[in-house]
């Protein structure tokens, strides 16, 4: 199939997306929010993928929503940008944190405004030393949007995410690990070559347990301690259940690498 | 039985499933035949203790058969039987646990609010969509829900045929418990088996004095509940759980 703003490729059991409009910093419009979430629609129903990511053409990785968009039109009456958000955005950051199988980030370079908070939405943010993130709405009278706030007190601490969101300034990648907001830093030249490594690694292991740990972390922010013991306990049962389960016993009981098939 | 499932997964407990998988369990009014009937039956046997009904892991029943509705005007619609199966289904006298997946609207969701005790996997959906069709809910859509979680809630979705989350449906008391889909029914089946094994005449009462609040003040229903209270004193189960506490054991309960 043929995508305008998106490529789209899929490889040993990983489905690579990599946002194409590197002239307009990958900015969001319309064809390309349809693009992605049909792709990733298809991919969260599609078991032979068992690892997806995320990455960006050019030198920018996202800049959120695409200004020029006729959507976004400052000239015409007030826009409601909610309606963007309840049909787009939103759907997206689910279709990310709801996928059953780990979602890696590669972030290039600038990801501002929602371009950030899908990142930060992503299982696994990489991102390359250059790279850098801006919670830019503060400075158009915007609120982070994306799942911006709720995203970063639960990354970075409430004072953080304050500073972060109230001042918008650009956070180096290397400082973002500091803060605890995205997993690894790498060369840039590194990027691409660490994030497959690590996407051919996710998509050998466990995949439908891997699927069950990240909705037990999703839960545990708004769980509470019993509540969470009693999930761990449910998605044991479920996991113990799995073949893979089987599988990873077995090769532990026989001193060999065990062959998971996800399920 | 053509469109329902029996089994009995513990001592004293039976499961039905509705099997109707190929029209989403849509209750028409053969497979609500089915139920109320076997209820009936149920009823009666002395080693049955709590019955469970659920549906498949997609699906616990998506409405009613439409095209049955559609075939009624107002004159055949006075002779429908359905009203008198509903009944049946609530005069049931045992526990009743209602294991609900995936959807359950209209009747489906009607059928689910004839349940004593609800559970949901985290996939449920509920909803009255009936308003879509020009109708309304008529099987104690309205009523069972309203009493449930109140005015405001229930003319929204009656009015609007909105869906209810497995989350929202717990946070209303609609459902007692949100399960992993893959184990609503064993969870289901293990809370039915603990009810089991309580003693069954008091498991009786409770549900009478409970179906009561609906139908007579507080006060009739305290007079009611005194009642009950009074006449298990004469049981024999009520001294064999006094004593066992006492003595520190378990309890053995027989019904009498």
């Amino acid at each position: 199939m043929d995508y305008q703003t998106i490529i789209v490729e899929e490889k040993d059991a990983v489905g690579y997306l990599t946002f194409n409009r590197p002239k307009q910093l990958n900015s969001f419009n319309e064809t390309m929010h349809l693009e992605v979430s049909s792709v990733m629609k298809a991919w969260a129903k599609n078991s032979n993928i068992r690892t997806v990511v995320i990455s960006a053409e050019g030198r920018g990785f996202c800049a959120g929503q695409d200004l020029n968009d006729r959507v976004v039109d400052p000239n015409a009456d007030s826009p409601d940008l909610g309606l963007s958000i309840d049909k787009y955005y939103n759907p997206l950051i689910k279709l990310i944190t709801e996928m059953p199988k780990p979602v890696i980030c590669a972030v290039n370079g600038v990801a501002a405004g929602a371009g950030a908070n899908i990142a930060l939405a992503c299982d696994i943010v990489i991102a390359a030393k250059s790279a850098s993130f801006i919670q830019a709405f503060c400075r158009l009278g915007l609120v982070p949007d994306s799942g911006g706030t709720w995203f970063l007190p639960r990354l970075v601490g409430r004072a953080q995410a304050m500073g972060l969101a109230l001042l918008g300034d650009k956070i180096p990648a290397e400082q973002a690990v500091q803060l605890g907001m995205i997993w690894q830093v790498v060369e840039d030249e590194m990027l691409k070559a660490e994030s497959i490594k690590m996407a051919e690694h996710l998509a050998k292991q466990p995949t439908y347990g891997l699927s069950l740990i990240k909705k037990a972390i999703h839960a545990a922010a708004h769980n509470n301690l019993d509540d969470q013991l009693l999930l761990e306990r449910d998605f044991q049962r479920l996991a113990g259940r799995s073949n893979d389960y089987r599988e990873g016993v077995q090769a532990f009981m026989q001193k060999r690498t065990p062959e998971y098939k996800g399920c | 039985m053509q469109y329902i499932k029996s089994s009995s997964p513990q001592i004293g407990v039976i499961l039905i499933e509705l099997n109707r998988p190929e029209k989403r369990n849509a209750l028409n009014n053969a497979i609500l035949k089915e139920i109320a009937e076997y209820l009936q039956y149920l009823d009666a046997d002395i080693l049955v203790k709590v019955v469970v009904i659920t549906g498949n892991t997609q699906c616990f029943a998506a409405g009613a058969d439409l095209n049955e509705l559609a075939q009624h005007d107002v004159i055949s619609i006075q002779q429908d039987q359905r009203p008198l199966l509903w009944k049946s289904i609530d005069e049931f006298s045992k526990p009743l646990i209602m294991a609900v997946n995936g959807y359950a609207f209209g009747a489906g969701f009607e059928l689910a609010l004839h349940g004593d005790i609800i559970l949901t996997g985290d996939n449920a959906q509920f909803a009255l969509p009936e308003i879509g069709l020009g109708m309304l809910p008529g099987a104690g859509g309205t009523q069972r829900l309203a009493r449930l979680v109140g005015q405001q809630l229930t003319m929204r979705w009656a009015m609007l045929g909105e869906k209810i989350s497995s989350a929202t449906a717990l946070q209303h008391g609609i459902s007692s418990q949100i399960c992993p889909t893959a184990l609503t029914v064993q969870y289901a089946v293990e809370l039915a088996t603990k009810i089991s094994k309580q003693a069954p005449l008091a498991i009786r009462v409770i549900k009478q004095s409970l179906k009561s609040i609906h139908e007579i003040t507080l006060s009739q229903g305290l007079k009611l509940e005194r009642q009950h209270f009074v006449w298990l004193a004469a049981t024999q189960d009520r001294k064999e759980g006094i004593n066992a506490f006492l003595e520190k054991r378990k309890p053995e309960f027989r019904g009498v």
